[in-house]
């Protein structure tokens, strides 16, 4: 909603009219009222409104007359009626007269803000003729999403090309090379900017809880669920949905995610009633789908659902002009939140960073300015700053152990034994969820020392 | 300037030590706890079971003139204003005053099972979402901004933990 929408209450009572009335403007819309029928059809003569709460019983002209009053005058006016009871026949005949909807007193705060802003966006639809497209020469780039590599400036031009249309988008790359990055920015470029964005990671949920989770529950659906939620689904309704570590759902969850995003309609858990949403879907994975689907743990059907549009994130070794680009945004972000003075850094560290392999790539790099911004005492990083040991680089390898795979365990297997093997910490430390980290423990094999 | 925390009827002593630690790193300004003696009870409406937050407010504001800076009611009990059935909380727009009800902020509500991050997590953006209405602050369009309305649960985890570039100017004191 780029212009103000404008509101009319209408109500007797004015402890609800005063109620609405700030509820409505923190919301940004602009909002006036009327205490009776009368009042509200001279304000009506007066001005242009965009929607209309009214009361259905008041004294004097009721808001069924009102209504019909207002229609008679603007047969395209958005008019919701509100009751301190429910009545099925007086619903009715509030419909049959042309009121967009009806709601019972008190409102659930949830339902009337998305029946508002529902009616409006409707309206807005019909009444635009003319489609005007912003032209955005430049993606708008979500914090951290920097660089000047041609690698870089390749996912800008995929970001850009593939935001305006609702085409299903699949995002691979290491951990940490900024897939979730890729997602907000397609996201905050595309038209359903104005709806949220959705994260639900797959790796990270249980199965037990997944299911409510991503499809909502009545109220009462199991022990202890006191109210009703909304599911991730039903929440990106407008928006985008974004499901990280897809590799990491079960088949049978896999059945479930596949009827969803094409038929656009699921019921929560514990109810019959059938919920739409209109969802983008983007998923991200650091797995090789394709071995996942020879092996029999992906499903082939979702598989090509999925994989419609992909960007490849490189990892940032692959792309080391980057990195004092990224070096010096860190520099300055992290100068700014913890009022430090440190404003650049020396040769030698960042000759020690362009050579370093980035196992855990821009997070890991962010993570090691951050560190070194809270031990660095002088105006500048040295390498004493940087959280690796002293031996320079640090993880001497072998000749045989120069794959990535290796260095991995290796630099997994360090953290764990600093830390420990306190499994949260050392997975906060990577920046990689609790499930992922085990699964690189039994991955590589890593044991605790006795 | 001075935020002030009032808890009234709020019983969960770890939350508020929590609260206070995670709001010291967010602000430069000085936290307080503050005793106010402010029965909840003339505010509680017999036929909704929950405490008319409006009323309550205007209470606090008898209450509370000796303190200079941002006043902040906690609670337990559920709050609501007459038109909806229930809020988060309530705050004076550009002004001193504001309550915030952490009783559905409770993932027991919910899920049936309690969830003490979350509720922390949940309780730091209503608190900071308040205070930024207290700053003059409106609902902001962008969903990673803290100031994102909320009109149910969902809304408030989805919406970010901190202010936008833009809301944030506006707040006295935030880091």
């Amino acid at each position: 909603m780029n212009q103000k929408k404008k509101i009319l209450i209408v109500d007797d009572e004015k402890i609800v009219r005063e109620s609405f009335y700030h509820w409505f403007t923190e919301d940004n819309y602009l909002v006036d009222t009327a205490e009776d029928g009368e009042t509200a059809l001279i304000k009506y003569a007066q001005e242009k409104y965009d929607l209309l709460l009214v009361d259905m019983k008041m004294p004097g002209m009721s808001g069924l007359d009102l209504l019909s009053k207002i229609k008679a005058i603007d047969k395209d006016a958005i008019i919701i009626l509100i009751t301190a009871f429910s009545s099925v026949p007086t619903a009715i005949t509030a419909l049959k007269n042309g009121a967009y909807d009806y709601v019972t007193k008190p409102v659930d705060p949830d339902e009337l803000a998305h029946l508002v802003k529902r009616a409006l966006e409707q309206r807005a639809l019909e009444i635009e003729n003319v489609q005007l497209k912003e032209n955005i020469d430049e993606i708008i780039k979500p914090d951290n999403l920097i660089g000047e590599s041609f690698q870089i400036k390749k996912i800008y031009e995929l970001i850009h090309s593939v935001s305006h249309t609702d085409t299903t988008v699949m995002i691979r790359g290491e951990s940490g090379t900024g897939k979730e990055l890729v997602a907000k920015a397609i996201h905050i470029n595309s038209n359903r900017k104005y709806s949220p964005i959705i994260t639900v990671n797959c790796g990270a949920l249980a199965e037990s809880i997944l299911e409510s989770e991503l499809f909502g529950h009545e109220k009462g659906a199991f022990t202890g669920a006191q109210f009703r939620r909304k599911g991730k689904f039903e929440m990106a309704d407008g928006g985008t949905i974004f499901l990280d570590e897809i590799g990491s759902i079960s088949l049978m969850m896999q059945i479930e995610l596949l009827r969803v995003i094409e038929t656009k309609q699921f019921n929560r858990v514990g109810g019959n009633e059938i919920i739409k949403s209109n969802f983008r879907v983007i998923t991200a994975t650091n797995e090789s789908l394709e071995d996942l689907v020879k092996a029999g743990k992906f499903r082939e059907d979702l598989y090509y659902r999925l994989n419609v549009f992909t960007i490849v994130i490189p990892p940032l070794r692959e792309r080391r002009d980057d990195i004092p680009h990224l070096v010096n945004f860190f520099i300055k972000k992290f100068s700014s939140a913890m009022n430090k003075k440190i404003k650049n850094i020396s040769k030698e560290a960042m000759d020690f960073l362009m050579n370093y392999e980035w196992p855990g790539n821009v997070r890991e790099l962010e993570n090691a300015i951050e560190r070194a911004m809270v031990v660095g005492k002088s105006d500048s990083i040295t390498v004493d700053d940087l959280p690796f040991h002293v031996s320079r680089n640090n993880l001497e390898l072998q000749g045989d152990e120069k794959s990535l795979a290796s260095f991995e365990k290796k630099y997994i297997n360090r953290i764990l034994n600093e830390n420990s093997w306190n499994i949260s910490k050392t997975a906060k430390i990577l920046e990689i969820d609790r499930v992922t980290l085990y699964n690189k423990i039994n991955k590589h094999n890593l044991r605790k020392p006795e | 300037m001075d935020i002030f925390i009032a808890p009234v009827k709020f019983y969960s002593k770890p939350l508020l030590q929590n609260l206070i630690q995670e709001l010291s790193k967010r602000f430069s300004s000085n936290i307080q706890v503050i005793d106010i003696e402010l029965n909840m009870d003339d505010f509680f409406s017999i036929e909704r079971k929950q405490y008319f937050s409006t009323q309550i407010i205007a209470e606090m504001m008898k209450l509370t003139s000796q303190y200079n800076g941002k006043v902040m009611l906690l609670t337990d009990v559920d709050i609501f204003v007459p038109a909806l059935t229930f809020i988060f909380g309530e705050a004076q727009l550009n002004g001193k005053h504001s309550i915030l009800s952490v009783c559905r902020l409770h993932e027991i509500f919910y899920s049936g099972i309690a969830n003490e991050n979350l509720l922390l997590k949940r309780t730091i953006k209503e608190f900071l979402h308040e205070l930024g209405h207290n700053y003059g602050l409106r609902h902001c369009i962008d969903w990673d901004c803290v100031m994102h309305a909320s009109h149910g649960i969902e809304e408030v985890d989805i919406k970010g933990i901190t202010y936008c570039r833009k809301c944030r100017s506006k707040v006295e004191g935030y880091k």
